[in-house]
């Protein structure tokens, strides 16, 4: 009989083939964080430049002073979930502020997005419904779906048209069907045409969930992500969104201008059964948030950084993901020339994410860039510097 | 089976009964791709729940038949 371990095996010698060396491409240790911008991976200083640390705020005056006097006062954890003893005062001042951010009537807190996720889609879509969603969504979103037990059926990515076939297809249950997208695509930094798709939603019926993980504080006049910069809002009924990136922290949401969003409270397991965020967290991103409203700057310097990024690999010849964005993906032939050329651009002093298959979309290894508000241009042309001075690697590659 | 033979390493052997992924090595999101084209094929919608318990090509075509009798 097979051990319970066997199964893991093939995973351990897939990453033992490619990877034996530390430092590591996959779960790298970095030693120390000097800055928002900058730490120490094996003795040598480098440009993080693979954190989703979009507005740099991680060490953001103001959000460290906030969960410093958060932490004195109210310690340490909450020791509960928000359905006991986890829902303090600032828990509930944060769903109001994020409420109140969306312009919705009600948000709800929990403890990751990925939480989030599960809390909101696994509660919502029961065994007799369907859920859409496109092909290279999170998998936090392929997982919440399978709590649901309901008909789960993939779109082509990025593409309204394939959504309105499927759709068709499914006749009547479109009324009730939940569409997943998301705002800015994790992989590739690819935005959805949630224009055109929201335009499929008003025409076939259904509800629209965006997650805006990588979108909110990014785009829109707001920062409330894609649906504002797209004058969609009003076709999006739920929003999903991460603390953990342009926030700078932990934690996830919910938003919707359903009324009935509340009720999943009493219903989403991920919403009872696990402890809500301390305290600390909770004061950080509620000084995060009023900064992504009030400080419309970092998103200027931020998409100024990306475009300079894009454009500068671009122009070396780098196959970029299909615009430029907050995460910048370099996609390259094999997983053993990702892992060569990420051990190189540490040696330049630059970290960045190395993501294999299957993880990516179409099987491809990638290099996946974040920028930050918090680069300076010099920072940008370092990584500029070093990928160029590492090219020859993948033109080598190519004419064998 | 077309289909397949796009996604399939070159020179192997497609029987119907091949296990997809312990023998052809395809991975799951492969598998998922694979069921986009057959969906337009066959326009039927075959959702990824049904889609765990398929194994081969045979048993494929047979949940397709199943989807495409129940219209
Ligand atoms: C699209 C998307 N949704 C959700 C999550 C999960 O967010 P968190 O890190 O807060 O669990 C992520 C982050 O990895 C993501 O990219």
């Amino acid at each position: 009989m097979m051990s319970l371990f066997d199964k893991f095996q093939s995973l351990s010698d897939a990453r033992h083939a490619l990877i034996q060396t530390e430092p590591s491409p996959i779960g790298t240790r970095i030693d120390e964080i000097l800055s928002s911008t900058e730490g120490r991976v094996d003795g040598r200083s480098v440009i993080l430049a693979g954190t989703n640390n979009y507005l740099g705020l991680t060490f953001d005056r103001d959000c460290i002073a906030a969960a410093h006097d958060a932490l004195d006062r109210e310690g340490t954890g909450t020791t509960g979930s928000r359905m006991a003893n986890g829902s303090y005062a600032s828990h509930t001042r944060l769903e109001e502020e994020l409420a109140h951010f969306f312009a919705r009537p009600s948000a709800v807190v929990f403890s990751t997005g990925y939480v989030a996720n599960l809390g909101l889609i696994g509660t919502l879509a029961g065994t007799d419904d369907v859920i859409v969603l496109d092909a290279d969504c999170h998998a936090s979103i392929y997982d919440a779906c399978r709590l649901t037990g309901a008909d789960i059926i993939r779109f082509r990515h990025n593409d309204a048209s394939d959504l309105e076939k499927r759709l068709r297809r499914l006749g009547e249950r479109t009324t009730n069907a939940l569409i997943v997208v998301e705002g800015i695509y994790s992989m590739l930094g690819d935005q959805a045409p949630l224009r055109e798709i929201a335009a499929v939603k008003r025409r076939h019926g259904g509800y629209l969930l965006v997650d805006e993980a990588h979108s909110l504080g990014v785009l829109g006049a707001h920062g409330r992500g894609l649906a504002e910069a797209e004058g969609v809002e009003a076709d999006v009924d739920f929003v999903v969104g991460t603390f953990s990136k342009s926030l700078g922290a932990i934690g996830g949401f919910a938003t919707s201008h359903h009324p009935q969003l509340d009720m999943i409270r009493y219903a989403s397991r991920p919403y009872i059964f696990t402890a809500s965020s301390s305290p600390a967290t909770i004061a950080s991103v509620r000084t995060a948030l009023q900064i992504v409203d009030s400080r419309g700057e970092l998103r200027q310097r931020l998409w100024a950084n990306a475009e300079r990024l894009y454009h500068g690999l671009s122009r070396l010849g780098f196959e970029l993901g299909p615009e430029p964005g907050p995460v910048v993906a370099t996609l390259l032939g094999s997983p053993q020339q990702g892992v060569a050329f990420w051990h190189g651009l540490l040696d330049h002093g630059v970290y960045v994410n190395l993501v294999l298959p299957p993880a990516t979309p179409g099987g491809r290894a990638l290099l996946r860039i974040s920028v930050s508000a918090a680069h300076d241009t010099t920072q940008i042309d370092q990584i500029i510097a070093a990928f160029a001075a590492l090219k020859p690697m993948l033109d080598h590659h190519e004419q064998e | 089976m077309v289909h397949l033979e796009r996604l399939a390493p070159p020179d192997s052997n497609l029987r119907p009964d091949i296990d997809l992924v312990s023998e052809l090595g395809l991975d799951s999101v492969k598998v998922m791709d694979l069921m986009l084209d057959a969906e337009d094929e066959f326009n039927i919608s075959v959702p990824l729940n049904v889609l765990a318990d398929i194994r081969t090509p045979n048993q494929l075509a047979q949940a397709i038949n199943k989807l495409l009798e129940s219209r």
